[in-house]
Formats: structure tokens, sequence, C-alpha cells
């Protein structure tokens, strides 16, 4: 046993985690929920019942807009879904009429399945594109309406579904939908506070590194559509029992206006933000007469104010957190010792062999016919001239690319080309030569973003906030505190990532890789940008990481660094392999100091 | 019946072409998809019933007040949304800005000029018939802005200009092209197209706000379609596209036809989301 066992593994003081912060906006909602009824204002009671039914919606869209960063516009298609199944399901005129609650819960599944129909072409397309299919859909779901006259009712309509006791009455029927809305503004919190939150944001902001770390994209925005969908047909229930009466006219797109917008008001990746952005919307147009005409023009204004002054929106503004300044002349202080803690104990020696590795791009022949391997417990320098094909080889091991010719095995196993993000299951991690970071979330979350594959709650298991939820957060907080003390870093782990010098994210990059636990680490000019203290420390650093027994393989134009720190070393040049060997044998070849080192 | 089908459907498939090619235009200067392409479009139609109509002008002066709106409004969509958003292009900040302009400019006429169709006045004198302008006003203007714009990009210097910076800007700039002014250029020319696709459409789309959502899409779909920046893919799209619509619109009733169109419109996309003439982007680390 080494000292290292011994040393405190967090320095920074230990929070609770999902704790107190997270229950805020659920607490707030509650308690000023309960409390309004006591006003005896029936007409404020619509406007909150109204407030509520729209935040259910808006809770669950948060997490697609908010969160995953996905630009959809024409919600309302769902919500008008969810109105028609519920009061034709219980106005009994198609079929056996049924309870509304019942009928609630059959348009929560419909409206499951088709927020992924919905949300499926999000997972293909661009953009700009996405938003104009959900602004289709939002058109196609009115006039389908409109049309199918025998079930809908079509331009006259539908009376809509009355709530059994004990909700019956107006105030109980508020009750049920504020219960409602805490319940959803609970479980997104939830979901927030868990891999599965942290993993949308990194999908919105830093999707390459997202599948680094082994999220599918697929998968989780698949599980966020449904869910999302869910709550925002329920809501339509609601809607329409609020209503009583629902013709498509109800149904406008400015609703899908109201609801995108709250969201962006609020601040994306917020909960208590939107909340409030829903309830200033819903609310503001009712208590200035005037205004009602021109409430869409005024969130319109709205949100071209908050996108060109307040990208972040509300939640923003009441980060009070993120605006003590930091320390100004900070030292990165890695403490190497500690990584005994992290990485796993040298299993038994395996290998990453490229073998005769070609691609080009258009006719540019990036890298060709490249044999490289690639051993734990070693440090691989990959040197070159700028265009040489390094960081192509990089990106084809860990499955950015499909190489068109050769292949990258695993200790004799093929590896499949694709996809990236099947990499941190094989216990392959990366670093970017441009640091791919989560500017808008804290220095730790960045970090737990590396535990994703290590959870094994569900998402519903999240949603709830069940015991093995808890427990993955623990591990995932721990392993990334060890890891940010590791690279000395655990004094900022509270702070925005955005608000970190350069040479900081770099080692932010190499903590979250570490959380990996990898076998094989993939760095990418891990020095540009640092200062030579910093080199000689990162250097110190890397080659502890190799002696745990990870394989690292370092694209690096440190000349120094490479040969002070790396086993073997393989130079490439115009994609070819020019010359492979030891750091000696390499600094005397003739042909690579002609290429690349200069006399 | 089959004329009739013919010639209102290329008339519309020429406003969708025509809204198509006023979204390539700012997407070549600046990488951006506008909202405000089918909001120009809807305004058009506005400004022109405005303008002749209301105020009584004669058509030529009501026909260039209103391109000139359409210039100023491009303008202005270029300054207020677009280059403040162009330094963060992939946070995609310029979807919602634009959306909020074109929202703001939609909402403005609803509540200033109406919420119901209005009446657009009749340009020509010549009476209704199998050759009514509102049939052939479209096609002509479209073919004009066609052959307006090769000529533009293919023998003038600015048009070359406006090539190179769609092309690469970084290297535009470097050689000395005043990126901005182009990039302004570009969008008061959009502008114009804009409404020039509303006005010649006027008469048979009617002065009414609710045109720009339904411009907004049916001209996307050509654009996405055909694949982005390709006017030539834009114009066959539209025109296939406004076909389509009045022959099903006869067969089966409208909406059968939005949802068909709407279907092959994400089937496609899935299927080939670059569009038939388009290339998928090779680099992405």
């Amino acid at each position: 046993m080494n000292d290292s066992a011994t040393l405190p593994l967090a320095v920074a003081p230990k929070r609770k985690l999902g704790g107190l912060e997270a229950l805020v906006p659920t607490a707030l909602l509650a308690a000023v929920g309960a409390l309004l009824p006591w006003l005896g204002d029936s007409y404020l009671g619509v406007i909150a019942t109204r407030a509520c039914i729209y935040w259910v919606l808006v809770s669950g869209l948060n997490l697609v807009v908010g969160f995953a960063g996905q630009i959809a516009i024409g919600w309302v298609a769902l919500l008008t879904l969810g109105a028609y199944v519920t009061s034709v399901l219980t106005a009994g005129t198609v079929l056996p009429e049924i309870s509304a609650y019942l009928a609630l819960l059959i348009a929560a599944a419909v409206g499951a399945v088709f927020g992924v129909i919905i949300g499926l072409p999000a997972l293909r397309l661009r953009t700009f594109y996405f938003a104009m299919t959900t602004l289709g859909f939002a058109t196609i779901v009115t006039q389908v309406a409109l049309a199918w006259k025998s079930v809908t009712g079509g331009g006259v309509g539908v009376p809509g579904p009355v709530l059994a006791w004990p909700f019956a009455s107006p105030w109980g029927f508020y009750y049920f939908c504020l219960g409602l809305a805490v319940l959803c503004t609970w479980m997104t919190s939830n979901i927030a506070a868990s891999r599965f939150g942290r993993s949308l944001v990194a999908i919105r902001d830093a999707e390459v590194a997202a599948e680094a770390v082994g999220i599918s994209k697929p998968a989780l925005l698949v599980t966020v559509f449904l869910f999302s969908g869910a709550v925002a047909a329920i809501a339509g229930g609601l809607f329409a029992s609020l209503q009583s009466y629902i013709t498509p006219d109800a149904f406008t797109f400015d609703l899908s206006v109201l609801f995108f917008i709250a969201i962006l008001i609020g601040g994306r990746g917020s909960i208590l933000g939107p909340l409030l952005g829903t309830i200033i919307l819903t609310a503001l147009p009712e208590f200035a007469a005037p205004l009602v005409a021109w409430s869409t023009f005024l969130y319109a204004v709205l949100l071209l104010v908050i996108v060109l002054a307040v990208p972040g929106g509300i939640a923003d503004l009441l980060d009070f957190k993120n605006r003590r300044p930091l320390e100004r002349h900070r030292e990165i202080r890695p403490r190497p010792e500690l990584l005994a803690q992290i990485l796993p104990p040298p299993a038994q020696p395996s290998h990453i062999k490229l073998a005769n590795l070609s691609l080009s791009f258009g006719g540019v022949r990036a890298i060709d016919a490249v044999d490289l391997e690639i051993r734990t417990g070693e440090v691989h320098g990959l040197i070159g001239p700028n265009g040489s094909g390094k960081t192509t080889t990089l990106n084809v091991i860990s499955g950015y690319y499909v190489p068109q010719q050769g292949q990258v095995r695993l200790n004799e196993e093929m590896l499949s080309p694709r996809p990236a993000s099947a990499r941190a299951s094989r216990r392959i991690a990366r670093t970017f030569q441009t640091p791919r970071l989560v500017g808008a979330a804290s220095v730790l979350e960045n970090v737990m973003i590396g535990a994703t594959t290590a959870g094994r709650a569900s998402f519903v298991e999240s949603l709830l906030a069940l015991p093995r939820q808890r427990r993955d957060e623990e591990q995932a907080y721990d392993a990334a505190m060890a890891a940010l003390t590791a690279v000395g870093l655990d004094q900022l782990a509270f702070v925005r990532a955005d608000r970190l010098q350069h040479s900081e994210l770099r080692f932010v990059e190499i903590a979250r890789a570490l959380v990996l636990r990898p076998y094989f680490l993939l760095l990418d000019e891990p020095a540009a940008g640092l200062s030579v203290d910093e080199i000689k420390r990162l250097g110190t650093l890397i080659v502890t990481i190799s002696r745990q027994g990870t394989g690292v393989l370092l694209v690096e134009h440190h000349a120094d660094l490479i040969f002070d720190i790396c086993d073997r070393v393989t130079v490439l040049n115009l994609g070819k392999v020019l010359a492979s060997g030891t750091p000696a044998e390499i600094r005397g070849h003739r042909e690579v100091i002609n290429a690349y080192l200069g006399a | 019946m089959f004329v009739s089908i013919v010639s209102y459907g290329l008339a519309l498939g020429a406003v969708y072409a025509l809204i198509g090619i006023t979204y390539n235009v700012m997407f070549a200067a600046s990488r951006v998809f506008s909202f405000t392409a089918g909001t120009v479009g809807m305004l058009g139609g506005v400004f022109g019933a405005l303008f002749i109509d209301r105020l009584g002008m004669p058509v030529a002066l009501g026909f260039l007040l209103t391109l000139a709106a359409g210039a100023g409004l491009g303008i202005i969509t270029e300054i207020l949304t677009v280059r403040p958003v162009l330094k963060s292009l992939e946070q995609h900040l310029y979807v919602l800005s634009t959306l909020a302009f074109a929202l703001i400019l939609q909402q403005l006429t609803a509540i200033e000029w109406s919420t119901e169709p209005q009446p657009f006045p009749r340009l020509l004198p010549f009476g209704p018939g199998l050759f009514d302008q509102q049939f052939w006003l479209p096609l002509l203007a479209c073919a004009l802005t066609i052959v307006g714009l090769e000529w533009l990009y293919r023998r003038t210097l600015v048009g070359r200009a406006f090539l190179a910076i769609s092309e690469d800007n970084y290297a535009a700039r470097a050689l000395g092209l005043p990126e901005q002014r182009l990039r302004i250029a570009s969008y008061a020319l959009a502008g114009v197209i804009g409404t020039l696709a509303g006005f010649t459409g006027g008469e048979m789309m009617l002065a009414y706000f609710g045109n720009g959502p339904l411009l907004n899409f049916y001209g996307f779909v050509p654009v996405a379609l055909g694949g982005m920046g390709s006017n030539r893919g834009a114009v066959a799209g539209g025109l296939a596209l406004g076909l389509f619509q009045q022959t099903a619109n006869f067969l089966v009733g409208g909406i059968f036809a939005s949802v068909a169109i709407f279907v092959v419109f994400i089937i496609v996309l899935l299927v080939r989301p670059e569009g038939f003439a388009g290339s998928a982007p090779a680099r992405r680390v």
C-alpha cells in the first residue's frame, strides 16, 4: 500500500446531492398553490388552474427544449391530441363511455406514442428542419380535428371531460391540476439532477463529447419524448375539462408560442425559471385586459429581447452563486498519487491494434494504410506535421469516422466502426483538441457526465428518485470529485465551466475521461495552450495514469513532452506512418528530422 | 377542370418556389434559415392591398413601394435578428430570433390590418378567364427572378461576390470583400423576392395574415427536398408541390392533401436529410 490511500479524497466540502436546492421549485409551487384558494377569488382560481395545466405540459417540454436543446415549437399538437382523446372517450360517442380519469391515462399513452412520432425527426434533422416539422404537425392535427367530423365533431366541437368526485368542483379541479403540476415539477427536478438531465444538456451543448462518454442520443431522446408527450396529452385532457367545450379554434399556434417562450424566458436547463415563465405568461394578459389582443405580440418581443440580451433567461438572473469573483492567480496542482484510487488495478495486459487503416475525405487521403498498436501501461506518442492524419486516426479509433479500409481491433476482437457512443463501455475514453464541455454546467457536473455509463438506475427510477438513483448519484459524485482532486481542480468544482481558463478546461476534460476508469485514454493535444510548468505537471499526470495500467495515446506537438514521457512514438506524414519506435530511435531518424523535427 | 388544376397549381407552385428562393438567398449569405421568408411573402399581399386598394395609389407605385418595403424588412431582419447571433451559429439562436421577428410582424399585421382575409386588387385591366393574370403573374415573376438571379450570380461582379461569401465567407473576407454589406444586400434582395411572391400571388391567396406560416412551411418544403441553396431545386420542387397540392385538393380534399405533403416531406427528410440534390457534410469532429 502506498501513502495515497490514506489521503482524504474530496477536499472540497461534500454537499448533499439533489438536496434542498432541487426541491425549491416543487416546494414553492406547492406552498403558494395550496394557499391560493384562501383568497376566495374564483376568477383567480381559473387563471391559476390554467397556469397549472400549462405547466404540466411545459415541464415535459422543458426537458426537450430547455435541456436537450431541441427546438420543438409545435407542441400544441400534443395538447390538442390529449384534449380530443380525453373528450371523445368520456363523451362516449364513438366507444362506450369511460371515466375521465381512465380517459386521461389513455390519453397519456397515446400522447407518449405521438410524442415520439413528432420527436423522431430530431434524431436525423438539423435544428431548423426539426422546428419546421413540429410546426407542420401542429397545423395538421388541427386540420384533422376539423375534418374528422364523426369523431371530433368538426367545427362544432365536443364537450370536455368532467372529473368525478372528489375533484368535480372548480376548487377541487384546481387542486387536482395543482397536484399534477407539483408532481411534474418534482419529477423533472429529479431528472434534472440525474445522469439523464446531465446527458440531455451534454447533447445540447457538447454533442460530440456526449457520444464519447457513452451517451446514446437516440435512446435518451426517445425516452424524453415519451415522457413529454404523455404529460402534454394529460395537460390536453385537463385543458378540455377547464374549457368545458372544445373546438379546433381553441388550439391556436399562439399556445405553442406561449409554451415555447415560457421555457426560453425561464432559461434553458432550469426548472424554476420556466415555471416562473409559465406563470408570468399565463397571468400577464389576464391582469391587463387591453393586452389580450397584443399578448402573442408581446411574447414575441420578449423572446427577441431574451435571445439577444439575456440568452440565459430568468434562471441566469437568479444565479447569484456564479457572480462571486474567482481567485485571480490560480494554479492547477494535480495530485497524481491519488490516481491509484480512481483507475482500476492493472487488469491483464491488452491492446488496441490498427491494421492498414485508410480514410479519404473527397480527394484528400487523410490516413493511408496506418498501422499502430496501443498497449495498456504505455504512453504511445503520435506526432507529425499539421494535416498528417493524427486527429483523424484518433477519430477512427473512437468511432466518429468509418475507415474505408482496415480495422481497429481490441485484443483480437474487431471493434465495430460505429457508433462512437459504444466506445465508453469498452473503457476507451478521449479528450478533444478544443475542449468540448458544457459551459452552462458546473465543473463537477461536467466531470460527472463521464459517469453516465456507470449509472444503473432507469429513467423511471430517476423520475421518482428511488434508492438506486440516489446511489448512482453518490457514486458519480465521489468518482467525479476524486478525478477533479487528482487533476488539481477540486477547488473549482462548483464553478460554471465557462468561467474557467483554457488550461483548466483541458484538465477538466482529462478528469471527465478518468471518471470512465478507462483502459485506454486518447489525448488530443492536451498540452496546447498550457504554460511550461503546467506542461510538466501534465506530463507527470499522464505518466502516472499509464503506470496504473491505462494505455495512453498522446497526440502532441510539444516534442519535449513527447520524448520525455512516451514509451513508444509513431510519426505520421501525409497520412502515412513515417517511422515508429522508441523516443531515442525517432529522435535520430533522418527522415523524421527532415519532415518534422527540423535539425 | 384539368386546365384549372394545372393553372392554379402552377401559380401556387410559383409562389412557393419564390419563397423557397427567398430562403436560399438569405441562407447563401449567412448560413441561416430565417422564419421571416414566409412572413415577407404574406406582407407582399398585405402591402399591395394596402397601397393600391386602401390608399388608392397607382398599381405601379404600389408595386414599387411594396418591393421597397420588402427590401427594408430584409435589412431590418439582418440587423436585428441575424447579425447579433451570427457569432454563435452553432447555438442556433437564429431560429429563435427570426421566429420572434416573424411572429412580431405577423401579429402586427393581424392587429393593424385585419384578422380576416381581405381582397387583393386586380392589377391589369384584362377580364377573368383561362389566362387570368392571377395564374400567369406568379409564373412570370418566378421566371424573371430565376433569370435575374442567374444573370446576377454569373455575369456581374457583385453577384460573384455573393457567391464567394456563400462558398467560404472567411476566405471571401480575407480577399477584402465587404462581407457585411453583401449580407445586408442579400437580405434586402430576399425581402424583394419574398414580397414579389406575395404581391403576384395576392389575388389568389388574398391579403391575409395567416398566409405567413403557410408560406413558411410550403416554401420550405421545396428547399428541404431540393437541397438547400439550390434555386433550381426550389423551382422544380415548388411547381411540383403546387401541382400535387391542387390535384389532391380536387381528388381527395384539402386536408388529405396537406397530410400527404407532410408525410412525404418527413419521410424524404428522414431517408435523405440533405435533400435530393445536397450532399452530407463529411467532417464532424
